[in-house]
């Protein structure tokens, strides 16, 4: 079975991201970029299958400048066995993300591709099924858990009212959420391992894939902030502010 | 200009999230049109023609749609959309599912969680763990949305008479096998509908010491969130998380007891309309936020909480 991960470059999680002066676009230029979270999940899973031998290949892509190869030199630092970056310096909505990881499967045959379930920058949370409906694929999203068996996978994903377990014939589609695992440290020579491990640069061109764009993002501002309020001494308090001020209870 | 909004609905009863996408419908249009797609769901559509607002029901009853996976229910939706310029669905684990599959085999864009609607192709919407809202224009000539239930008011389930139609359905494609559902049993009102939400965090430290929780709940009605640390450690099930990457809330009141208030925790309770908290650490960043704090050990503050509402009777 060949697994493909996708793995985006965004802000880290820690970034408190602001709108810029003329309110075009977020401010970003100098803020620390990581993995998305959810795709250090996917890209685990896929390391965990290739440990128990239900995964012969392991891949990881990411699709944007090339600043995007940092990501996946860390995913194969993590232990995928071998990179692909998607080059451009255009704005890539989740349906053309789609698009190119489409091409890019029916160039190589893959059996599954593991996404995370949303990027946190833009919280889409599209791409993975948008990519199995382009590929005519089952999907199995918001995973918790996923066995693999020959050539069907077991999904259980998080729903609104717990928990769903599907199965499916592979290939397919799965994006990870938060508690499939947790994802390993990265050690140090592992870092230098990864330099060696090939790391192929195509362009969209090249992918025959149109990237313009369906959306056009107009303004971004602030949301309107809450002001902090008070400290209430104890629970008599709290009870007596809850009924007589708020009148909430 | 017509809309279709596909309901969240659990074959018998029509989910209150499908309510806030019809009110968001109406702001783009009057012709509004509902979809129901599940199995032997006729009492969901009945009640669906009741709603106000709604023009037309479109009833799909098959069992392909019982569990509205994504792979069948996708391609009924696909062949209604046509005479439709908006598809909505409200941001639901199904919609989130679900829409962006419509879109790409419509190949459209999909926009996510929409909290306001500016015009019929502009919309405003959270990004980055609600930090920022960005407004969106789309250009294509169809669009598909999801709603986030909490930023519009729910349409009155009572008053309208729409006309319910039976729609062509399909057999089960068979790419995707349903195996089971595990519910969370609760007697509590759903997280996302309930009008007091009592959350705890990493702070309350087990899952026995939730029934703390539970006690102070039972007193006020309230439905039990949490945050992510307290999922992952195994205190409560994954659908109570409420953030970022949980479910969004916006009750009148929500007390957070034992969270740090991370930025991806605030992301799914910031709108509520009163904010308590219950922090030890008085530089917590939830105080920032909170309407009402209290600076304390919560297993001494909870039990207080829970006599207090007892004692004092004067309820409204
Ligand atoms: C301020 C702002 C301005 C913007 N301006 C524009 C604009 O002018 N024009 C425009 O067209 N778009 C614009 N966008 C949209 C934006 O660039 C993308 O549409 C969005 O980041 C993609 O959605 P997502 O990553 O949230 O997808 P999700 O669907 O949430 O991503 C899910 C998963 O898909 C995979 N994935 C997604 N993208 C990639 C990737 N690039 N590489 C590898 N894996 C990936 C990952 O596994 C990820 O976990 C703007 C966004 C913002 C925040
Ligand atoms: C990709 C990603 C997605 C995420 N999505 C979400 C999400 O959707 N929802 C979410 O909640 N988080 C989410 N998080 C996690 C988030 O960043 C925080 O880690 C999490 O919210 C912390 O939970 P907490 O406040 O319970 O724990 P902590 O931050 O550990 O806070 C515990 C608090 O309890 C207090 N406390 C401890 N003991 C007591 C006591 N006896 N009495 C009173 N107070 C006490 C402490 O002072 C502390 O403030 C996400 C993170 C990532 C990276």
């Amino acid at each position: 079975m060949k697994v493909l991960v996708a793995v985006k470059r965004v802000v880290d999680y820690n970034v408190k991201v602001r709108p810029n002066g003329d309110g075009s676009d977020v401010e970003i230029a100098n803020a620390k970029m990581s993995m998305n979270p959810f795709d250090e999940i996917a890209v685990e899973e896929a390391v965990r299958m290739k440990e128990a031998g239900t995964a012969t290949e392991a891949v990881a892509i990411s699709l944007g400048e090339a600043a995007c190869q940092d990501v996946v030199r860390t995913a194969l630092a993590m232990g995928m066995d071998r990179g692909v970056l998607v080059e451009t310096d255009e704005r890539l909505e989740p349906l053309t993300v789609a698009k190119l990881l489409a091409a890019i499967v029916k160039r190589e045959q893959f059996d599954l591709v593991i996404l995370g379930k949303q990027a946190i920058d833009d919280d889409s949370n599209q791409t993975g099924q948008m990519l199995a409906a382009l590929l005519g694929w089952p999907q199995g999203t918001f995973a918790s858990h996923v066995a693999v068996d020959d050539d069907r996978v077991q999904v259980t994903r998080e729903t609104d009212t717990g928990s769903q377990t599907l199965s499916f014939q592979l290939p397919g589609v799965v994006t990870s959420d938060l508690r499939l695992n947790e994802p390993r440290y990265v050690k140090l020579p592992n870092i230098m391992k990864a330099k060696k491990k090939p790391l192929e640069k195509i362009t969209p061109m090249e992918l025959d894939v149109d990237i313009s764009t369906h959306l056009a993002i107009i303004a971004v501002a602030e949301p309107t902030q809450r002001s902090g309020g008070i400290k209430v001494a104890d629970a008599k308090e709290l009870v007596e502010k809850l009924r007589n001020e708020a009148r909430v209870i | 200009m017509t809309v279709l909004v596909i309901a969240e609905h659990n074959n018998s009863e029509l989910h209150a999230a499908t309510l806030a996408a019809i009110t968001a419908a109406t702001q783009i249009s009057d012709a509004v049109n509902l979809l129901i797609a599940g199995n032997d769901c006729s009492s969901v559509a009945k009640a669906a023609a009741r709603v106000q607002g709604v023009s037309r029901v479109l009833l799909a009853d098959a069992p392909a749609y019982e569990h509205q996976l994504a792979e069948n229910v996708a391609p009924l939706v696909v062949r209604l959309a046509e005479g439709h310029t908006h598809l909505l669905m409200p941001a639901t684990a199904n919609g989130k599912n679900l829409m962006p599959r419509v879109a790409a085999l419509l190949d459209v864009a999909q926009l996510s969680d929409i909290i306001a609607i500016k015009s019929t192709d502009c919309f405003l919407r959270p990004i980055y763990a609600g930090n920022v809202i960005a407004t969106v224009q789309s250009k294509d000539s169809l669009k598909v949305v999801t709603v986030r239930a909490t930023a519009f008011e729910p349409a009155n389930a009572e008053g309208g008479n729409a006309a319910i139609d039976q729609v062509e359905t399909s057999e089960d494609l068979g790419l995707c096998q349903w195996v089971r559902d595990d519910v969370t049993e609760s007697t509590r009102p759903d997280l996302t509908q309930a009008e007091v939400v009592v959350s705890g965090g990493r702070g309350l430290g087990s899952a026995e010491n939730f029934q703390l929780l539970e006690a102070l709940a039972d007193k006020l009605g309230a439905a039990i969130g949490a945050s992510r640390a307290a999922v992952d450690a195994g205190f409560v099930s994954n659908d109570l998380q409420v953030g970022q990457t949980g479910k969004v809330v916006a009750p009148k009141l929500y007390i957070a007891v034992g969270i740090s208030g991370a930025i991806q925790h605030l992301a799914g309770m910031k709108e509520s309309k009163v904010i308590v908290a219950v922090n030890k650490d008085e530089d917590a960043p939830i105080f920032q936020i909170a309407d009402y704090g209290i600076v304390g050990d919560l297993f001494d503050i909870l039990p207080a909480l829970s006599a207090e509402l007892d004692r004092s009777v004067n309820r409204p």
